[in-house]
Parts: structure tokens; C-alpha cells; sequence
């Protein structure tokens, strides 16, 4: 009995003593630091992807207190609804930026880009191009052994069985960039997702030269400048055979779309036009 | 008597070395067009001399030399200079390279054309290590490292040997091999002025036990001179590697990061030696070179003398074709060789061997998890660890693979070829390397 009663004071001495000099050295290094962080962080969805350029959730929330201005700062995540939270919790004034979203900018899927090797190594596309060019005579698009699948933390990406082509899924995408980063070929873009979702872009990066590139793929572009001199807004810079349709410019006419040779320009996300026109084979399966 | 070898690793593929019996045939026929790269060395391209229209005759130089480390081109056709422009190199990639339409087959009148040997030379090592250059001679092994770089050690390091890479370790090669039995004098007379140019009296010809003939003809041949020595090494690769041949033969180790010369040698491929021979007694630049065509399924094989530029597919013809059930072609070995997307590249400087596989050799296993039974890392002649350093690659832990030494790797593949869960190491560790190396670079530049 009595050596229950012993131990017991021993250990409610040695707690009260612990308290006692925890208490007083929480006191004497306290770290100072703004309630608002950790207002902010709640507020921020917590994927703590880096998307925002930002070591995790937090390190961006410490950086939105720290700065006057919300400007150049956007949770991809969270996006326009959680920037406006943050910005009256810290009392600024929210700067709109345009929503992005990953595209894929290659239409070689196997029936438009034959295949002319098989590749039987690690499944890798950074492998894969450090290697060689790829399974198809085209040595700049997509590999289809899927490092944006593995890179992207919120599942918005999946190789298409059919295609063998990365698709976005625009909900799940939030456009952190990781896709692009992972990408050894440089074929996944963030274009501004547009309104409605609509956007346009050219859907190859082949820098090779017209009759080339149409060999080895049927949807490749051809830098034949047509889609250039047919644009009012000069949105679209053909630069080493291959035309860039740049997202600030585009007002969205298809007129580029309706005008390019190899449908390689393609527009996602329209209304389907009354007069039957037709449609390319990458509108149908990311539509 | 206790042969010689390297100390830690190694593997014992199958040698598969068919064509060791067939004689060197020359490729008489010539393709309509060449296509020769204008980089087909280690280091800067060549840049072209020649354009459109003109006319050239082998031995004609067309792309001159463009840096330290760099290398002359020369033409191995006669013809006119059709395009300048990116061609696909066997592996897909677009480089630039000049094609030529061949017509005739007119030489230059600078190369002697007789098989008569003159020894008659007197040329200082200057002007031997010269005329290497013009010739745009690179290391023959495959990895083309231009041949006079080597001959000029930095300031303030001198060699003492000189070793002769008769090794040929790759399984399928044979080219080495007929080499020594076909031109032994030519290749003693190629050594002599190495050795000359060099400064260097000692010579160790390093020549794996599964060549009896070459190793008693080389015996012979050197017998008259005193500096000769050749050294027959228990077979086992990758024996043929630069550090694993200098342990092996000299007994001296190199130290990881350094070079051959930092323990006073000097490493020449046995075939580089009689593109030396060539180059000073026949005047004859490096236009064409012996390939093995070799593989299971092909109806013959061959040691064949190409010319520089000449399609893989025009090759394979000349031996019947590619068999039915060709699942890969490999340029250079099996086991370091690369395998071949583009059947239209040409061969270059550095191609050793066409090899066909069939399709039951080239299929890969499917890959299965790492029992941690260690087997890479005991056949690692490195001393690496291939295991760890495949799942760091994977990971992108660049940091740690550094630590790991990934950098010392030789990518020999023993470690892929032993894997009992086929596991693509090689593969991984490689990528890894070059990732590793770049950043070393970059971090280099900083500073």
C-alpha cells in the first residue's frame, strides 16, 4: 500500500516540477508570431501541394501576411473563392488571376502517329528520352509511359488506353504544375482555362520541319502559317514550324481552328456547331 | 599459370563469338547515297567544309575539327555533296550530317592503296600526334574519344605505359579479334608509333584467354621487340574497360574521378592502333572500319570492312536480310551496345558490331520486386551498389545517389544481366548518372 502511495507522489511531484519549468520556458523563448497565419492556413485547403510556388500550405500563408499586396499570389487549389477568403481575413484587396489548366499539346495518339519501334525498357518517359527519340517518328511528342500521371498528387491525370495520351480532368486539375515539370518532352502546358472552359491551342510541338512531321503524324503541325494570317487578334506565332496560339490574345473565333490543314489546332469545350463541321478526333475523347 | 584479371565484380556471359572463324571481307558493294554524321565522336561536332554540289573523293576531308576535343571528318565515297542538313541518327534523334551521292569509287591520290609495307618513316612525335589529328582517328573500342587528346597529357603528367585494349570482352565482337590475326604487323607497326608519339617504353597488350591465336601471334610478333609485352587476362567482363584493363595489367588502381594518365597510362584500342598504322604509313584517314554482323538467327556472319556512312540496312543486306524473327538490332555489343529505332542511320566510327537478336534473346522479363539478395552489387566491378541506387533514381534523391557514388559508373550492365527479378538497374542507374553529373556541372560552374 504504502509504496503506491510512495510512487504516486514521486511522479505528481516530478509532473508539477516539469509543468513548472515547461511553463516558464514557454514564456522566456516564446516565438512571437501573426494569429493571422494561422488564420490563413485554415483557410487554405491543406494539399500543401507547392503549387503556389511555396514551400506547403503554410510557408504560403506566411508569405501572404508578410507582403502588402496579394498581387502574383494564387492558390491553384483553392483558387479565386479561397484568395478572396484570404484577402479579408488580411484586409487587402484581391487581385484576379485567371484560373489555369494543364493541356496536353500532342494529338499523336496511335492511330494519328504510327508506331515504328517498340520500347521495352523502364517505364519512364525521363528514361525513355534519354535514350532515344521514342516509338514513333516523331521524337517531340508525348511518350505515353505516363511521369505526369506519377507527378500529379490530385489524380487529375490518366493515360488514355485507347489514345495512349495523358487527359486532364479539368475538376480535379489545379494546376500546380507538377505535370509540367515532370513532362521530359515539355508537352503538358497551363493555358488560362477560359470562360466556360472554352480554350483553343495547338495540340503539337513538333519543331520539325512540314513534310517531316506529316509523315509521322497525321494531326502534327506543319508550320504552314495558314492559321497565322487567318487570326485578326495576331494571337498565333508560327516560330520553327510550329504555330503557338498565345492565351491573352485569343479571343476564342476558331477561326484557326476551321482554317488548319492537319487539325492540329483544337478547340475544347465549344458548343457543337449547327453546320456539321468536322470535328477533330482529340475534341471527341477530351470533350 | 594464373591468369590475370581485374579484382572485384564481373560477370560470365555466354561469348557467342561466331564470327571468330570468318576472315574480314570488304563491302565491295557501295550504297547510292552515304550519310555521314558530322558527330561522331565525344565532343563538338566538325564543321562542314564542303557544300552543296562539290565534288569529293574518299579520303577527302569534309568537316574540319571544331574544338580541344573534337575530330576531322572525312569522306569514304566518291561522289558530289548532295544536302547538309539533320539526318536521324539510329536512334531517332535528328543530326546533322552531310550526304553524298556516290559515283565511282575514285580515292585520293595521297593514300597508298598497296599492301606493301614501307617502314621507311622517320616522323617526331609531334608530327606523328599531327597526322593523327588530320586523320580524324577516335577510339575504335566505341567510345570514339578522339585518339590524339589522349596522346597529349596535360602539362606536369607523364606516362609511363602504354596499354593496348585487345580485350574485347563484349560477347558477338569479333572485330578486335580478326584484326590482330589479319594485320599483326600492321597493328605492331601502329603500336611503335603510338609509343612514339607517346614517349612512352613499355607496352602491355592486354588480349582475354578466349583468343589463344591472337594472344600466340602478338606473342611472336613482339617477341623482336623488347618494350612489348603481351598479357593474357582470364576471361571476364567488363575486362575491356579502360580501369578494369589498367588493374587488371598494371596492377595500378585508379582512383575514382581520375584519369588513366593521373597513374601514368595510356589506354589505345587495339583497332585505333591500326588506324594509326593507316593513317602515318598509308596516309589513309579513318573512312571505313571493320563491323561485326553477327546473331543467332542470321544465316552468316561476318567481319565486315565498311565504309563510314553506310546504311545499318545496306549492312544486313549484304548477309541476307534481317530473319523473320528479329526482335532487336543492337549497335556495338549486347551488353553496352544500343539498341537501333532507325535502320537508315549509318555506321559511324564507333560501330563495333550489328547485332541481330532474335526475339526470344531481346525480350525483357517482367520485372518483379528486389529480394535484397545482393547479386548486383557482388558483380559490380565498381563496388557500387546498384540496388539502392536504382530506387534513388527512382525517387529523384539526387543528393543521396551522389553520395553513393553513382557517378563511378560504368554502365557495363553486369548488374542488369545478374538481376534474378530482371530488374531494369541499368536502366535507372544510368539515368540517375547523367542527372548526377549535371548537377555536379552546374554546381561547378557556380563556384
Amino acid at each position: 500500500m504504502n509504496i503506491i502511495v510512495i510512487s504516486t507522489l514521486i511522479l505528481a511531484a516530478i509532473g508539477i516540477v516539469s509543468a513548472t519549468v515547461l511553463y516558464y520556458a514557454s514564456q522566456k523563448f516564446k516565438v512571437e508570431e501573426d494569429p493571422r497565419v494561422d488564420e490563413v492556413e485554415a483557410a487554405l485547403p491543406g494539399a500543401n501541394c507547392g503549387g503556389c510556388g511555396f514551400p506547403g500550405c503554410r510557408g504560403f500563408a506566411d508569405a501572404c501576411v508578410k507582403s502588402d499586396t496579394l498581387e502574383g499570389k494564387l492558390c491553384p487549389v483553392g483558387g479565386g473563392a479561397v484568395m478572396s477568403k484570404i484577402a479579408t481575413i488580411l484586409g487587402l484587396e484581391v487581385v484576379e488571376e485567371n484560373p489555369k489548366v494543364a493541356v496536353v499539346r500532342c494529338g499523336g495518339s496511335c492511330e494519328n502517329r504510327s508506331r515504328t519501334n517498340v520500347y521495352d525498357g523502364a517505364k519512364s518517359c525521363a528514361i525513355a528520352t534519354s535514350l532515344y527519340a521514342g516509338e514513333t517518328g516523331c521524337s517531340y511528342g508525348c511518350l505515353g509511359l505516363g511521369d505526369c500521371v506519377e507527378a500529379c498528387t490530385f489524380g487529375a491525370l490518366s493515360i488514355n488506353s485507347q489514345t495512349m495520351l495523358p487527359e486532364v480532368n479539368e475538376e480535379k486539375c489545379t494546376a500546380c504544375g507538377a505535370c509540367v515539370k515532370a513532362c521530359p518532352k515539355n508537352v503538358i502546358e497551363l493555358r488560362k482555362k477560359g470562360p466556360k472552359s472554352r480554350r483553343i491551342y495547338v495540340s503539337c510541338i513538333n519543331k520539325d520541319k512540314g513534310g517531316i512531321t506529316r509523315k509521322a503524324c497525321s494531326v502534327g503541325c506543319i508550320g504552314c502559317l495558314k492559321c497565322q494570317k487567318v487570326c485578326a487578334f495576331d494571337a498565333i506565332i508560327v516560330e520553327n514550324n510550329i504555330a503557338y496560339i498565345d492565351y491573352t490574345k485569343c479571343r476564342l473565333c476558331r477561326k484557326c481552328v476551321d482554317e488548319c490543314p492537319t487539325n492540329a489546332i483544337v478547340a475544347l469545350n465549344f458548343p457543337i456547331r449547327k453546320v456539321a463541321t468536322e470535328t477533330t478526333n482529340i475534341e471527341h475523347l477530351n470533350s | 599459370m594464373e591468369m590475370k584479371t581485374f579484382k572485384i565484380g564481373g560477370i560470365h556471359p555466354a561469348d557467342n563469338k561466331f564470327s571468330a572463324n570468318v576472315a574480314i571481307e570488304t563491302l565491295r558493294q557501295l550504297p547510292s547515297r552515304v550519310v555521314i554524321p558530322l558527330s561522331q565522336h565525344i565532343g563538338a561536332p566538325a564543321t562542314p567544309i564542303v557544300g552543296k554540289g562539290d565534288k569529293v573523293k574518299v579520303g577527302t576531308l569534309i568537316a574540319k575539327s571544331s574544338g580541344f576535343v573534337s575530330a576531322n571528318i572525312h569522306s569514304s565515297v566518291s561522289g558530289t555533296v548532295v544536302k547538309i542538313d539533320n539526318f536521324e541518327d539510329a536512334f531517332g534523334v535528328r543530326k546533322p550530317a552531310i550526304e553524298i551521292e556516290v559515283e565511282g569509287d575514285e580515292w585520293e591520290e595521297t593514300i597508298d592503296k598497296n599492301a606493301k609495307i614501307d617502314r621507311t618513316f622517320n616522323l617526331s612525335s609531334e608530327e606523328i600526334i599531327e597526322k593523327i589529328t588530320e586523320a580524324g582517328i577516335v577510339g575504335m573500342g566505341g567510345a570514339t574519344f578522339p585518339t590524339q587528346v589522349k596522346l597529349m597529357p596535360p602539362a606536369g603528367k607523364k606516362a609511363d605505359t602504354l596499354i593496348i585494349n585487345a580485350v574485347e570482352c563484349e560477347p558477338y565482337l569479333t572485330s578486335d579479334h580478326r584484326l590482330m590475326l589479319e594485320k599483326g604487323k600492321e597493328i605492331m607497326i601502329g603500336i611503335q608509333l603510338l609509343m612514339k608519339a607517346t614517349k612512352v617504353n613499355r607496352v602491355i597488350i592486354g588480349i582475354e584467354s578466349n583468343k589463344p591465336d591472337a594472344i600466340e601471334l602478338m606473342t611472336t610478333l613482339s617477341s623482336r621487340t623488347m618494350s612489348v609485352e603481351v598479357c593474357p587476362l582470364k576471361l571476364k567482363y567488363p575486362q575491356g574497360s579502360e580501369k578494369q584493363l589498367i588493374v587488371a595489367t598494371t596492377g595500378r588502381e585508379l582512383p575514382s574521378g581520375q584519369l588513366p594518365i593521373d597513374v601514368g597510362v595510356i589506354v589505345q584500342n587495339v583497332g585505333t592502333a591500326y588506324a594509326v598504322f593507316e593513317a602515318i604509313v598509308k596516309n589513309k584517314p579513318l573512312v571505313e572500319r571493320v563491323v561485326t554482323v553477327t546473331g543467332k538467327s542470321l544465316k552468316q556472319t561476318k567481319n565486315l570492312l565498311v565504309r563510314v556512312g553506310t546504311p545499318m540496312q545496306f549492312v544486313l543486306d549484304s548477309v541476307g536480310g534481317l530473319p523473320i524473327d528479329t526482335g532487336k538490332v543492337v549497335a556495338g555489343g549486347p551488353m553496352m551496345g544500343k539498341a537501333v529505332s532507325n535502320l537508315n542511320a549509318p555506321v559511324t566510327k564507333g560501330t563495333s558490331g550489328i547485332l541481330v537478336m532474335n526475339n526470344k534473346e531481346s525480350k525483357r522479363e517482367e520485372m518483379e520486386n528486389c529480394i535484397r539478395c545482393g547479386k548486383c552489387v557482388e558483380v559490380c566491378c565498381m563496388g557500387l551498389q546498384p540496388y539502392l541506387m536504382m530506387k534513388l533514381a527512382e525517387k529523384a534523391m539526387w543528393k543521396e545517389a551522389e553520395e553513393e557514388a553513382i557517378y563511378d559508373c560504368l554502365e557495363c550492365g553486369s548488374c542488369s544481366y545478374i538481376c534474378p527479378s530482371h530488374r531494369p538497374l541499368l536502366d535507372y542507374v544510368r539515368f540517375g548518372k547523367s542527372k548526377v553529373m549535371q548537377i555536379r556541372r552546374e554546381r561547378n560552374l557556380k563556384e
